[in-house]
């Protein structure tokens, strides 16, 4: 079976601390997911566009200053702007559990805040992947 | 959606579906395949190969960049290693290529090589097809890096550029069969870096001591791609290619080669189905290993039976 699950991980906004992004793209990849890596100082439009160009399941985005509140609702939304309807887009980083709810309303799927687990998130992925 | 009929109709979402339905062996795929096949013949494909770290995800950036000064529109596809243990893959070549993700004439795909072992996907021919079809003028197909054993991306391409770096062999290497035998042009990047000028020198003793009948030299310019430096030549330099592939008639040569090529690939992908489907799975299979096994009987004269049996 050729079907790979296809996870776009990419870090918006200004913020440089990508250890956190790449421990989770060597996890998936180790997962047998494709990960596209898009690094650091992503805007919303790049990775709703990168999202596109390379059909991905998800979206996972890695943010650590606090921005997170108004990027995050914004990808979603460019995203069901491009046709993109079901892609599970989650998110990570430095995100206080009561914004949680917020981002949850506005379409992001799961937040996995420090100390989760990479074997949540795969298995998160797994399971809520269209 | 229609994804053939979107995407010759300018959906960037059809294009990438389409690749997508390739990759993966959708069923629709060989009839989203069928419908673009009549629109495509048309892009120029580039084929960029080298050791990891040469720096072809960047240079193909400043590539893609310069053609679309001159207005052309331009489709990558980035080609990454595909975990032989897990089936997964990083597919970090678009980290280089950032500014074009918002340039509405390039369009970028990433895949991993899923098992192939001459560095290019099996689907990637196909992914070049649909980018055609879209309209690309030009595509690039960048590969994994994975030392000598390059020669596919010969096959699928028009024109193939190697891109080394000084610092990794001496000339020994340089003359070792493989991957200096398929480029049309050399670079040599981050030619700034201690070495360059002996490489180019080894280079030019290689395709000396090739004795090289054919009718083009390979030229070798030196580049630092992440300064943008010497990118105009190179373009210029490839261009070059491509129009003595149109005048002596070798384009049409390479493309029917490529055709036969990728028949022959479709007709044994198509066989190798069949036998699983109907040879392996069957029981009796079994039973002829095991008589196999047991020196009962050889495995050439079973498998006479099979084919004369499959071909009647």
């Amino acid at each position: 079976m050729e079907k790979r699950i296809r996870v776009l991980v990419a870090k918006p906004g200004l913020d440089g601390h990508d250890r956190g992004a790449k421990v989770v793209a060597r996890a998936l990849r180790d997962a047998g997911f494709e990960v596209i890596y898009t690094g650091l100082r992503q805007t919303p439009e790049q990775i709703a566009e990168a999202a596109l160009q390379e059909d991905v399941n998800v979206v996972a985005m890695s943010i650590l200053s606090g921005a997170h509140a108004h990027i995050f609702p914004k990808v979603v939304n460019l995203l069901k702007g491009k046709g993109m309807d079901d892609v599970l887009v989650v998110g990570g980083g430095v995100i206080p559990e009561s914004d949680i709810p917020a981002l949850k309303d506005a379409g992001i799927a799961e937040v996995f805040t420090p100390g989760t687990t990479t074997g949540t998130i795969i298995d998160f992925i797994k399971a809520n992947v269209k | 959606m229609d994804i053939a009929q979107e995407l010759l109709n300018g959906s960037k979402l059809a294009l990438s579906r389409a690749i997508t339905a390739i990759e993966n062996e959708h069923d629709d795929a060989v009839d989203i395949m069928k419908k673009l096949y009549p629109h495509t013949g048309n892009a120029f494909v580039f084929g960029i190969t080298g050791p990891p770290g040469a720096g072809k995800s960047t240079l193909t950036d400043k590539l893609a960049r310069e053609y679309r000064l001159m207005g052309k529109t331009v489709g990558i596809i980035a080609i990454d290693p595909t975990s032989p243990f897990s089936g997964g893959a990083i597919l970090g070549d678009r980290i280089r290529m950032n500014d074009l993700t918002l340039d509405e004439g390039v369009f970028i795909r990433s895949m991993g090589t899923r098992g192939s072992l001459g560095g290019l996907s099996r689907k990637t021919a196909d992914a070049v097809k649909a980018m055609d079809a879209f309209g690309k003028d030009i595509i690039f197909i960048e590969t994994v890096g994975v030392g000598q054993s390059e020669v596919d991306i010969v096959k699928a391409a028009d024109t193939t550029m190697v891109v080394l770096v000084p610092g990794l062999g001496d000339d020994i290497q340089a003359i070792k069969a493989g991957i200096l035998e398929i480029g049309d042009v050399f670079a040599i990047n981050k030619a700034d870096h201690e070495g360059a000028d002996r490489l180019n020198v080894e280079l030019n003793m290689m395709l000396d001591l090739g004795g090289m009948t054919k009718d083009w030299r390979p030229p070798i310019k030196q580049v630092v791609a992440n300064q943008g430096k010497g990118v105009t030549e190179l373009i210029t330099t490839i261009e070059e290619h491509y129009a003595h592939l149109k005048t002596t008639g070798q384009l049409t040569t390479r493309r029917t080669e490529r055709t036969k090529n990728e028949m022959l690939d479709i007709l044994k992908n198509g066989i190798s189905t069949y036998i699983t489907n109907h040879i392996t799975a069957s029981g009796q299979f079994d039973e002829y290993v095991k008589d196999v096994e047991d020196r009962r009987v050889d495995p050439y004269s079973v498998v006479n039976d099979i084919l004369k049996g499959m071909l009647k």
